[in-house]
């Protein structure tokens, strides 16, 4: 405990300047605290995939800081047309159109194929299984009706703050969302965002 | 792309065959017809109208290559499942903790003065925010968000974060860097691994102690542009605390640690931004952790207890230069002060290209004006994305234009700062204040308490001044290199 001084003792010139310093130093934190805190949010953020900018480049799979990804597949039943020949679940030179591995295009296997009634068949995402290479969601964007599409997956995300997938788009796709609604679920996306979806060019056949 | 192309033919090829075969064909009027019973097939249907009466350019042919089946069995579609994010639901419990470990270590530090109860709380903190929260949002990250929201309006600090930006500065503030010592788990990481540490050579602690500055200035540039979080990015331990992550990091946080078996926590030391703005608060703590808890009788116990190198020595007796010629070189330095500024500004501009291309727009707008000179290259990944996007090219090369401006400006600023701070060092260095006592460097010390139990005083105090305590060990091997006994030690010299 330090020595009890009397009131009446001089402040050193040294000191002085270390008080002022001290107050500046409190000043400046007060200042900085108070202007982030006037535009701070309530609500924490967590990172998302837009997937109307997304263009299934495969960095999902690779680039995540967990493996594997914390990106996983997700299937929209209300945009997809259920067909038997689903570009996202067969290979493109298919033998037949069985579960066979052989056919499928899904490197792990993780698509699971349900028949519902003739012609139409159910598919699912096995998540566990999935990497999130985007290889479905690219084929039944470019063929298919685009239910396929990659989400971050927010019961595996450890939601870094500098997220090293993000870091790596190369469409920008990646956007903070408040955590209260984490998911930009493409089915209840706004209809003018839905109806702005632009294929990649090579979608179009050539002439 | 050849493969794409490949795959298109094929594709293409599958669904000619597939309607030729019958199975699709025919089949679009009745789903069409039964989805228009559905909302979102009404208003797809109703924007489809809309394009066609030319309100909308883009065709919506494209969206429903397969119309949604009318199915007949009464199946129902499946909900996509969205799991909420439970690294997020706690996050006020992460606040709580927060507070509640500073404040105790705080008490340990100052009122306490017990290195093993910092020692447990650092265990604590490191299996708590390291491996069970994995490190995000840490504080030192925590800089580059506030930066962000300050600089970029459409960005908001979520609050629980500025939290934990602002408290242990604030603590600093009062009670030093008590963060360090119990709280950070990065340096909770580093201070678990302190086996051999050794004293640097002065000259070298100046020169690698301005790292920090650089570091912090170079993040606040990078998140304020909206270029990136490289503290997190660079971050050597974050691969542990996941138990996952890319090679190249695990190998740094591997080489961190080991260098740490030697040099003391190197990171906090010699890298963390954040250490710089604690040390301005805890420079001026109102409260600190002292060796001593009385008075210090100069009895050299504690000199070597610090692995930091942060106790300082009284100078009372040491002969002391001639006053003329201290001022004369303190005279040399302020005249040198304005060109080291300089010289860092430019260096700043200098490097503020470089820096830029770490920036998306930069870096895609630098690629596509390259590649537009040499129309062979192939283009690379991010030019191809952006020309799908069909966002306008001036709209990308103002962006990067301003991108490019704003970093020219914050170079100039941050190696200016930078020389100012290397100038001040040099000032700090060679003014020479008088000092009766041993104290600790309230600016970098850590608040770790190693140095507490070296003081004999307490031990003198409450009667337990005999063998297997710390201070007498120390005390008799001080007193068998001098010839005299460790009592005599204990009491110390006249400073």
């Amino acid at each position: 405990m330090p020595a009890p001084t009397s009131k009446t003792t001089t402040l050193t010139r040294f000191d002085f300047i270390r008080q002022g310093l001290g107050r500046v130093a409190a000043f400046g934190l007060g200042v900085v605290g108070g202007l982030a805190a006037f535009a701070a949010r309530k609500n924490n953020t967590i990172w998302q995939i837009d997937p109307m900018k997304c263009t299934q480049c495969g960095h999902c799979a690779t680039a995540c800081v967990l493996t594997p990804s914390a990106v996983k597949c997700v299937q929209s039943y209300p945009i997809c047309g259920y067909c038997r020949l689903c570009f996202g679940y067969f290979q493109p030179n298919a033998p037949e159109l069985t579960s066979a591995a052989e056919n499928q295009l899904c490197p792990t296997g993780a698509i699971e194929r349900k028949f519902v009634e003739d012609p139409y068949w159910e598919y699912n995402i096995t998540e566990a299984t999935c990497i999130g290479c985007a290889k479905c969601v690219k084929a039944c964007e470019m063929f298919g009706n685009a239910s396929f599409y990659l989400q971050v997956r927010h019961d595996r995300c450890v939601n870094c703050n500098d997220c090293s997938i993000a870091r790596q788009c190369p469409s920008d796709a990646w956007v903070r969302l408040p955590a209260s609604d984490p998911y930009l679920l493409k089915h209840k996306l706004h209809p003018k965002t839905q109806l702005n979806l632009e294929l990649p060019p090579w979608n179009t056949p050539k002439s | 792309m050849e493969h794409a192309e490949k795959l298109g033919r094929v594709l293409h090829a599958g669904i000619w065959r597939e309607r030729s075969a019958g199975i699709l064909a025919g089949e679009f009027w009745r789903r069409l017809a039964a989805r228009s019973r559905r909302p979102l097939f009404r208003w797809l249907l109703l924007a489809f109208a809309m394009g066609v009466l030319g309100l909308v350019s883009n065709a919506s042919a494209d969206e429903m290559r397969f119309p949604a089946p009318a199915f007949t069995s009464g199946y129902r579609l499946p909900d996509t499942t969205v799991p909420e994010p439970t690294s997020q639901a706690k996050q006020w419990i992460d606040v709580v903790v927060l507070v509640a470990v500073l404040s105790l270590a705080s008490w340990l530090a100052i009122q306490k003065r017990t290195r093993k109860g910092i020692f447990a709380l650092m265990v604590f903190s490191l299996l708590y925010f390291g491996f069970y929260k994995r490190g995000c949002v840490c504080p030192i990250g925590s800089i580059q968000n506030v930066t962000l929201s300050l600089f970029n309006s459409s960005y908001a600090v979520p609050i629980t974060v500025l939290i934990f930006f602002v408290t242990p500065l604030a603590f600093a503030l009062f009670f030093g860097r008590v963060f360090c010592s119990s709280v950070c788990a990065l340096g909770a990481i580093q201070d678990l691994v302190i086996l051999k540490p050794i004293t640097l050579p002065r000259k070298l602690t100046i020169g690698l102690s301005m790292i920090p500055y650089a570091y912090l200035g170079v993040a606040i540039l990078f998140a304020a542009t909206n270029t990136g979080f490289v503290i997190c990015r660079y971050d050597p331990f974050i691969g542990f605390f996941r138990l996952d992550g890319n090679a190249p990091y695990l190998y740094l946080g591997a080489g961190f640690l080991l260098a740490g078996v030697f040099i003391a926590r190197p990171y906090c030391r010699f890298f963390c931004p954040y250490g710089v703005l604690l040390g301005f608060m805890s420079r001026f703590a109102r409260w600190h952790l002292t060796i001593t808890p009385t008075e210090c009788v100069n009895c050299r116990l504690c000199e070597k207890s610090c692995p930091f190198d942060y106790v300082e020595k009284p100078n009372l007796g040491l002969a002391r230069e001639h006053r003329a010629v201290g001022v004369q070189r303190l005279g040399y330095l302020f005249c040198l002060l304005p060109g080291l500024i300089l010289l860092g500004g430019w260096v700043g501009h200098r490097l503020s290209i470089p820096m830029s291309r770490y920036n998306h727009s930069v870096m895609v707008a630098e690629n596509l004006l390259v590649e537009k000179a040499n129309p062979d290259l192939k283009p690379s990944l991010e030019t191809t994305t952006f020309r799908t996007q069909g966002t306008p090219e001036a709209k990308l090369m103002a962006e990067a234009q301003l991108v490019r401006s704003r970093m020219n400006v914050g170079g100039w600023l941050l190696g200016g700062l930078l020389g100012l701070v290397f100038g001040a060092k040099l000032v700090g260095v060679s003014v020479a204040r008088t000092q009766k006592d041993y104290e600790v460097d309230k600016a970098h010390c850590f608040s770790c308490a190693r140095c507490c139990p070296y003081c004999p005083s307490d031990a003198i105090h409450k009667g337990n001044f005999v063998p297997g305590n710390p201070a007498y060990e120390a005390a008799l091997a001080l007193a068998k290199q001098e010839g005299t006994t460790p009592e005599a030690i204990a009491k110390g010299k006249p400073a």
